[in-house]
């Protein structure tokens, strides 16, 4: 007894397959519509470039937290990515087979742990033994950079670790067999060839760090202030949202959806350059 | 005439079975010497014995010793590196490494930290036209080695090896996807090369080694049956398999 024949299963599949496009489809718009609107009533440069933001004054300057995330960003990448790539390294090209099979998993695994819970230990661990030893607030965006640097390792190693894994092995050996030390076929033969995936790795990354929004809420203080020191107190655009959403309303509500959107753009042209990247690597072979 | 390698009583093991049983071979400087057998045989096994490429396996043990020069490669005090820049090697798929012509070419002298831009240059000159590959790339060696034809990209790595300076060029089965002038030219290479190398190259195909080689030695599941002058084994050999072999009754 059929209850749905063939041509339906292919339109209920259809109408699914649809409705997860749509989703991202209206989100964009819907941001967009909110956003778009108020950035060319308030100005382009305005919105960007002023450091006022008070909204019961109706001053809706974002630099701050655009110099914030750049920052918070770039400290993810300095701590993050050097180690995510000589982790990486290590465990393709020194560590043994068995342990590398344990390993990964076991670090991609770390991407499932919710990000409150690294905002947690950020709070409770980092911010206090900044504060101790280097001075200042202790929520900072030394604290941000940090745990974001540790977030985003699962996507650093696991990426780089399958780019690396992809370099032919006969590239290896001919090194080797040239006379090569295995770390002279490392840095000469086998990062060159993955470059590509490496740098893609971290620029997905560094993705996820632009968006995280939880635990930099947490740990980097959230003052409005363009930073001086790494020791400041910071406030990214995720943040900023985040925090004044639940009383926002009219105009404010709308400078709101604007750094939505400009964080959106801001993700976007970061995941294209990375899918770019990942793309070079693979035509290569 | 010298003996470059003593090779005493050597055994090696994958993962506790026997690959190459019992070896004992000397292997004559400034000659070629020739390896067949079917395979299995161990015949690229003892190969990349003879420059320790087998250690990049994990899982294997070896015994016995194979001396160079008198001095015992498998020595713990021996600088591996340094051993493969002594003995060189071609590959049966020739892969260049993913860089231009000219730098496939003083990969290996860089290493060994020539550095002056002339000096390059001129081993580049020099090696290429030993591969006999120089008049067809000489125009373009800032193309990429990947970029080459399969019996090009053979050459270059023979080219590549030749610019270390080896000792020793160890050669496993490099002509095995090539085409008859391709083959033609590498083996015209080597009958040149010999005068300053010794040169160990394994085949399938047994006329090559009846054609370049001045020794063969035939390998069977993991044991040499017999070594000997090329024209001696191709027409009076001493063992049965051998003849059986050569006669292509199996393998």
């Amino acid at each position: 007894m059929k209850l749905v024949g063939e041509k339906g299963v292919r339109r209920i599949l259809m109408t699914v397959a649809f409705s997860a496009i749509s989703a991202l489809l209206l989100i964009t718009l819907f941001i967009i519509n909110e956003g778009l609107p108020f950035i060319f009533r308030y100005g382009l440069k305005d919105f960007l470039l002023s450091s006022d933001w008070n909204p019961a004054a109706g001053k809706f300057g974002i630099f701050p937290m655009i110099t914030a995330s750049l920052w918070v960003t770039f400290g993810a990448m300095i701590t993050g990515a050097p180690l995510g790539v000589a982790v990486a390294i290590f465990l393709s090209e020194y560590a043994p087979r068995p342990m590398m099979k344990v390993v990964k998993p076991t670090i991609e695994l770390l991407a499932a742990i919710p990000s409150v819970v690294y905002g947690f230990i950020g709070v409770m661990v980092l911010a206090p033994f900044i504060r101790s030893y280097f001075g200042g607030p202790g929520l900072s965006l030394l604290a941000g950079s940090i745990i974001l640097g540790i977030m985003i390792l699962p996507t650093v190693i696991s990426i780089s670790i399958d780019s690396i894994m992809a370099v032919p092995r006969s590239y290896r050996e001919g090194s080797l067999a040239l006379g090569a030390t295995t770390w002279q076929t490392i840095h000469m033969i086998t990062i060159k060839a993955s470059k590509s995936g490496i740098i893609a790795s971290i620029i997905l990354g560094l993705g996820r760090a632009v968006g995280e929004t939880m635990a930099v809420i947490m740990v980097a203080g959230n003052s409005v202030n363009i930073p001086h020191s790494a020791l400041d107190s910071v406030r990214t655009l995720t943040a900023n949202i985040a925090l004044e959403m639940s009383y926002a309303t009219g105009m404010h509500r709308q400078a709101l959806f604007a750094t939505g959107v400009v964080l959106f753009v801001g993700i976007i042209i970061l995941n294209s350059i990375a899918s770019v990247a990942l793309r070079k690597r693979t035509s290569k072979r | 005439m010298s003996t470059k390698f003593n090779i005493h009583n050597f055994n090696f093991y994958f993962n506790g079975s026997p690959v190459l049983k019992d070896l004992n071979l000397d292997v004559t400087s400034n000659e070629i010497l020739g390896v067949i057998g079917p395979a299995g045989s161990g015949k690229t096994t003892f190969l990349r014995s003879l420059n320790r490429m087998n250690e990049l396996e994990a899982g294997i043990r070896t015994e016995g010793e194979i001396l160079m020069d008198g001095q015992n490669i498998y020595d713990p005090e021996v600088d591996v590196a340094g051993l493969r820049k002594r003995v060189g090697m071609v590959f049966a798929m020739p892969v260049p490494l993913p860089m231009s012509i000219y730098e496939n070419v003083v990969y290996g002298p860089r290493l060994s930290g020539i550095s002056s831009k002339s000096r390059l240059d001129e081993l580049v000159e020099k090696s290429l036209k030993e591969a006999f590959i120089w008049d067809e790339v000489r125009d373009r060696l800032k193309l990429s080695g990947l970029r080459l034809s399969g019996g090009q990209q053979q050459r270059l790595c023979l080219a590549r090896v030749l610019a270390m300076k080896p000792e020793v060029i160890l050669l496993d089965e490099p002509c095995s996807g090539l085409d008859p002038i391709s083959t033609a030219k590498i083996e015209d290479a080597l009958t040149v090369l010999k005068k300053e190398y010794t040169i160990i190259l394994v085949t399938n195909n047994t006329k090559q080694a009846a054609r370049v080689a001045d020794k063969t030695a035939f390998f069977l599941m993991g044991e040499m049956i017999e070594v000997g002058l090329t024209r001696q084994i191709f027409t009076a050999p001493a063992k049965k398999e051998t003849h059986d072999y050569i006669t292509g009754r199996f393998g």
